[in-house]
């Protein structure tokens, strides 16, 4: 066989408003999920029950249920019981959100845990609120520990997005399978899908191996 | 005057009574050190002093005033407004320093100073600043704790309390983590606010500093005041057998 790359440029602006779809709700998610998620790590760690349990219960559902499911499922059930329409952007969105939020509660958690009880000691001794102790001394000793594990959180949502094509929204993937039908070239068009994906990931990951060396610089 | 009056300090973890009753005034300018055995319970009575702890029951008053008010059980129901006022007025410096390690020297005793007093930066610095000279270590104010020694540490992390103004130390085994060689700086720091005649309380197995530096030594046993004194009837002249034995242990026990 011949690669014919040439069909590929040839949809170049398809591919860009794909890229686009996939930036947009890559931003979406991320800032979702992981905000929420910081929301639900700490009601996970809290000892009050009112907190505890509901953010446990919420972990367990999104954390034991499929992401694809999730979506068709804000997509095409949640508009039979609330009376409201769910565009292909907010139902992906939703599903990919949640999920997200799910597994970085887990790593805000576990980040916050690792703390020596002895920096919140620290903390209080000097008349600090918990909330105080929280955002000055604990979370940005966890966040440094914990920035590998959001990395990976923030690649899986990049590639997670690729769902969304499921309800027919807009980004990458969709858009390679929409080329792929038209012009009979699925080995280029997929072919170029990763690629793109590639090209997007690979610095994200080096921006976070940098972002761990300068947060080091204090040891 | 009376700054600090512990009536009746109770406090269990568990099944365990760690505090069975203390009563303990401690008067301005006074300087208490507490020995006692491991496990005696002398770093739950710190702890509770500055509400790092909850008393299980008995009352804490300071400057007159009892804090907090009473519940439906011995425990007393404090406010967290209340206990966060106490703990500004009441310095603490820990065993293991508690630094925070994502912060300069400085940047650790601008802390309280920023963030619970609302105090502007500069303002901040300068007294920081000052503190940090006080303890000898104005050269290491952009160091980060992992690049001090221990003694600097903990010089570092008394500096940190005595920027809030506390009307009273408490320091709880401020040199045991600290290799022997460095011990010294951090007890002439010590030393030099005891001249001053600050208020102090202090855990500590240095008997001969305890000796030199303390108006009144106690000895706690099983959560309870066993004998106390002036630091020469209790070290030099104990009345109790349990005493005897804990200062016999001691071996480099010297004046
Ligand atoms: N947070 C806690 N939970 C449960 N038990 C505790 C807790 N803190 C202290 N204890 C127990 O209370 C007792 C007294 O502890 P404390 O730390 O006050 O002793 P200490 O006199 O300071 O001993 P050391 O000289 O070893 O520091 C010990 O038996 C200890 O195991
Ligand atoms: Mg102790």
């Amino acid at each position: 066989m011949r690669w014919d790359f040439a069909s590929i440029f040839e949809n170049t602006d398809a591919l860009l408003v794909g890229a686009a779809g996939t930036l947009r709700i890559f931003a979406i998610c991320l800032v979702l999920g992981l905000s929420l998620g910081l929301v639900i790590g700490l009601g996970r760690y809290a000892r009050t029950r009112w907190l505890y349990i509901p953010a446990t219960m919420f972990v367990e559902v999104f954390r034991n249920t499929p992401v694809l499911v999730q979506i068709l499922w804000f997509y095409f059930a949640l508009p039979i019981l609330l009376p409201f329409e769910m565009s292909p952007l907010a139902a992906a969105s939703l599903g990919i959100s949640l999920n997200s939020a799910a597994f970085s509660a887990e790593i805000y958690r576990g980040g916050i845990q690792s703390i020596e009880t002895g920096q919140w000691d620290g903390a209080r001794a000097l008349g600090m609120r918990w909330g105080q102790a929280m955002r000055r001394i604990i979370l940005p000793q966890a966040l440094k520990r914990m920035l590998p594990a959001l990395t990976n959180r923030a690649i899986e949502i990049f590639k997670m997005s690729t769902l969304a094509s499921a309800v027919a929204y807009v980004e990458l993937l969709q858009q390679g399978k929409l080329i792929a039908s038209l012009n009979y070239n699925p080995i280029e068009a997929y072919t170029a899908v990763a690629v793109i994906f590639f090209v997007f990931l690979w610095p994200l990951v080096q921006f976070s191996y940098f972002l761990e060396r300068r947060l080091r610089r204090d040891e | 005057m009376t700054i600090l009056s512990v009536t009746g300090l109770t406090k269990r973890f568990g099944a365990t009574d760690v505090l069975r009753g203390i009563d303990l005034d401690v008067a301005r300018g006074e300087r208490i050190a507490i020995l006692g055995a491991s496990g005696s319970g002398k770093s739950t009575l710190l702890r509770c002093l500055n509400f790092m702890e909850r008393p299980g029951g008995g009352t804490i008053a300071l400057d007159g005033e009892v804090l907090g008010r009473e519940g439906r059980t011995a425990e007393r129901i404090y406010r967290e407004s209340e206990l966060i006022q106490v703990r500004q007025r009441v310095g603490m410096v820990f065993q293991q320093f508690n630094l925070f390690p994502h912060m300069t020297a400085i940047g650790n005793v601008m802390e309280g100073l920023r963030t619970v007093r609302g105090m502007a930066k500069h303002e901040a610095e300068a007294r920081a600043r000052k503190e940090l000279a006080r303890v000898g270590l104005a050269d290491k104010a952009d160091t980060y704790p992992a690049h001090l020694s221990g003694g600097q540490k903990q010089r570092v992390a008394i500096a940190r309390a005595l920027a809030m103004d506390p009307e009273m130390l408490l320091f709880d085994e401020p040199t045991s983590a600290l290799d022997p060689e460095l011990v010294g700086e951090v007890l002439a720091v010590i030393l030099a606010l005891a001249e001053e005649g600050r208020t102090m309380l202090l855990v500590t197995h240095e008997l001969g500093f305890a000796y030199h530096v303390a108006t009144r030594i106690i000895f706690l046993a099983d959560g309870a005041i066993h004998e106390q004194g002036t630091p020469d009837e209790v070290l030099k002249n104990p009345k109790k057998e349990r005493t005897r034995a804990f200062l016999a242990s001691h071996k480099q026990f010297s004046f």
